[in-house]
């Protein structure tokens, strides 16, 4: 056990090490933020100061600013109205020198703000807009018969719809929630009249619909800057004023949302775009299937051994001491009940981010079924069988061995079957904190809301959860003696 | 020899084994008889240290059973339960030997040891590489006499050892016992609730009701010489009826 903390400590101090030289640029996993982080990732291989290292997808907001602070990322794309609601918590902060100021105690800083803002605005079809003479949101006041569909976090958030329709007064009752993939249709169809938009989604340069003018300023400012750490910036100068040089006001709303109709709406990859946009060279680079999936069982092997050396002890210990072992298995289903991609982002500032967090996460979400099992088959042994050992004077690793671990050997297997498949599960959601394996492609492709890149990630992993599943009952005929098997 | 002084075990509020006192003789076969719940099985689960007394004092020849002694006794007891208590998972071999791995045999000499038992038991040798499923219950009876009988105990506890048997090979093993018991001059303590079987087995016999020794004495003395009237009773209860012994 301590040899394996040991183990994992060495892992995780070499994967820093390795890091420090190079530089890191993270991103957030949805389309926009990937196109921009590829953007830096190929301006800061063009000056060619130091190696790049991509740590596109780290899920949202938490878990890629802990990466930042904590040292495991340099720079990632962010929000201004982000910065002061979500990392500062002072949703008064607006001007930049401000921001810069309050973000310095950090060890962070900011670029220039590149052009685009992604704030909330609303949005109608263009033939409407004539007809009804819209322009702005204060003409809807005239109309308070048309019918909106909003997305779920539009409808709840103070400066979402609640604060806009104080705001400006607005009259529209009939309104209701959905999911935002789908307003667009929605509205195109027909069904509805107004939708919440943002302003650089792709959609918004194909469909033929007319974004209402924020007159009265109510959405927050939400323009795009780079967060980057004070000592990246300072021992990377080079770098960090090629990307403010290249990129400060160069990519205004229209462009961005181009470019995010490029990838969502014409299938090309974050590469691809960012590549375009640059005047580079346009490269063919995409996942391939073979190294997700080496790296996948990686992800599974490992926690899965990790899991089985550790549960299997922690069984045994919880089946020998009733009170230890309820605490014991307390703690375990404890463990259990925070949610996996909670459990990946607290292993952030213990681990950093990438594979050695992952594996300690999904480490400790594989105990439960282990443990329990081991603990069920171990205390369920018919108590004459015991009792007779006892008798015989069998004791020690004869009786563990011989009689105890056998006759709980096909719950154990249970277990581990369990903590097996579910870890594959699991171990898809490694991606969020950089872990890689068939995640990556569930993670891009949530992000792009392409099902396609999606399945491609998600059948892959249900056919090794099935391939580990057999492979397991393979396995039964090894572990458990032939007359207890079914 | 075994002795129990003055032994009283509870179970919650019940007393199983109230001031019970007994003494086996070495060399000597006792049957303790009486009804589930006499506190009968109690007695060798005190014996084996498995269960420690309220009050009293048990010795198995002359050594206390106490927590600090136990593994000294238990090395003079051979045990043998209802269906014999085999490991599923283990070979007949390798259930019987197990006593013998936990003094740390010699493979030789464990196995000389075994060959030896099963001729003795009368257990055919092609069957100690089955598996206890693949046994009859007499046969894994029989396996686990050899394995009680391994480290060659002086003392020999059997509970209910015929219990789950059929008719047949029932008598047929109750024939073999006494036999048995007769030539390896052991110490031996037999419990049952079948008349009958005490009344082949038992020199003495130890008629126990609710914890309590209501009479002790040889067959003959509890039929003629009943204590109370439970005795003649719980004797006749199991008799076979007059009209049938007479076509037998």
């Amino acid at each position: 056990m301590r040899r394996l903390t040991l183990a994992l400590i060495i892992l995780a101090t070499a994967t820093h090490a390795s890091a420090a030289t190079a530089i890191r640029v993270g991103s957030k996993s949805f389309t926009e933020n990937y196109i921009v982080a590829e953007i830096v990732a190929r301006i800061a291989e063009e000056v060619g100061e130091a190696p790049v290292q991509r740590r596109a997808g780290l899920g949202g907001t938490g878990i890629v600013a802990t990466a930042l602070e904590s040292g495991e990322i340099d720079v990632y794309p962010e929000y201004t109205g982000t910065i002061s609601r979500a990392i500062l918590k002072d949703p008064s902060l607006t001007a930049l020198p401000a921001l810069r100021a309050k973000l310095a105690p950090h060890g962070l800083t900011m670029s220039a703000p590149l052009g685009f803002a992604n704030t909330y605005a609303l949005a109608v079809r263009r033939s409407m807009a004539t007809r009804l003479q819209l322009k702005s949101i204060s003409d809807l006041r005239r109309h308070p018969e048309l019918t909106a569909a909003f997305d779920p976090g539009f409808l709840d958030r103070d400066d979402g719809w609640p604060g806009l329709r104080r705001h400006y007064g607005l009259g529209i009752t009939n309104f209701r929630g959905m999911e935002h993939a789908l307003t667009y249709r929605a509205l195109a169809g027909g069904h509805v009249d107004v939708i919440d938009v943002f302003s650089t989604d792709g959609q918004l340069t194909r469909a033929d619909i007319v974004v209402l003018e924020d007159d009265r300023r109510f959405f927050p400012e939400y323009a795009a800057v780079l967060l980057a750490h004070t000592a990246f910036t300072q021992e990377r100068p080079r770098t960090w004023a090629a990307l403010q040089q290249r990129l400060e006001g160069r990519i205004d709303t229209t462009t961005m949302a181009r470019l995010n109709a490029e990838v969502e709406l014409d299938g090309r990859t974050f590469a691809q775009v960012a590549a375009t946009f640059l005047g580079q060279r346009e490269v063919q680079r995409r996942h391939e299937l073979l190294p997700l999936t080496l790296e996948h069982l990686m992800l599974v092997g490992v926690s899965l051994a990790v899991a089985i050396v550790v549960g299997v002890p922690l069984g045994l210990l919880a089946a020998r001491h009733a009170l230890l072992g309820q605490a014991e298995l307390l703690g375990v289903g404890l463990l259990q009940t925070i949610p996996a991609l909670a459990l990946l982002a607290f292993m952030i500032p213990l681990f950093g981010i990438g594979k050695v967090p992952a594996l300690v996460a999904l480490s400790l979400y594989a105990l439960l079924p282990i443990v329990r099992n081991t603990h069920a088959g171990l205390t369920s042994i018919d108590a004459r069988l015991l009792e007779m050992a006892s008798v015989m004077r069998l004791g020690g690793r004869l009786r563990l061995f011989t009689i105890e671990l056998p006759l709980a050997s096909v719950t154990i297997m249970a277990g581990i079957k369990t903590a097996a498949v579910l870890t594959v599960g699991t171990a898809t959601l490694a991606a969020f904190i950089g872990g890689g394996g068939y995640g990556t492609l569930i993670v891009t492709g949530l992000a792009l809301n392409d099902v396609r890149t999606i399945l491609a990630g998600a059948i892959p992993a249900a056919l090794m959860a099935l391939a580990i599943h057999f492979l397991f009952e393979g396995l039964d005929r090894l572990v458990v003696p032939r007359p207890l098997r079914h | 020899m075994i002795a129990l002084r003055d032994v009283t075990k509870q179970f919650g509020a019940r007393a199983r084994v109230d001031h019970v006192s007994l003494t086996v003789e070495r060399g000597t076969t006792r049957v303790l008889l009486g009804e589930t719940g006499s506190g009968k099985s109690t007695i060798l689960r005190l014996i084996l240290g498995l269960l420690t007394p309220d009050s009293g004092a048990i010795t198995v020849d002359d050594v206390p059973v106490t927590a600090t002694s136990r593994r000294d006794v238990l090395q003079r007891i051979g045990y043998v339960v209802q269906e014999g208590a085999l490991y599923p998972h283990l070979t007949a071999a390798r259930n019987a030997t197990l006593p013998a791995r936990a003094e740390g045999w010699e493979a030789v000499r464990t196995g000389a040891r075994l060959v030896e038992l099963a001729l003795l038991v009368g257990l055919d040798q092609e069957l100690l590489d089955r598996y206890p499923a693949e046994l009859s219950g007499g046969q894994r009876q029989r396996v686990g006499l050899i394995r009680a009988l391994m480290l060659d105990p002086p003392v020999l506890l059997f509970d209910e050892p015929l219990g789950a048997l059929d008719p047949i090979s029932r008598s047929e093993l109750q024939g073999e016992l006494g036999r048995l018991f007769r030539e390896l001059h052991k110490t031996v303590v037999l419990v049952t609730h079948d008349v009958r079987e005490a009344f082949l087995f038992g020199t003495t016999i130890t008629l126990l009701r609710d914890g309590r020794i209501v009479q002790e004495g040889t067959f003959a003395d509890l039929a003629q010489r009943p204590a109370e009237p439970f005795v003649a009773e719980f004797l006749r209860a199991q008799a076979p009826p007059a009209a049938m012994t007479a076509y037998l």
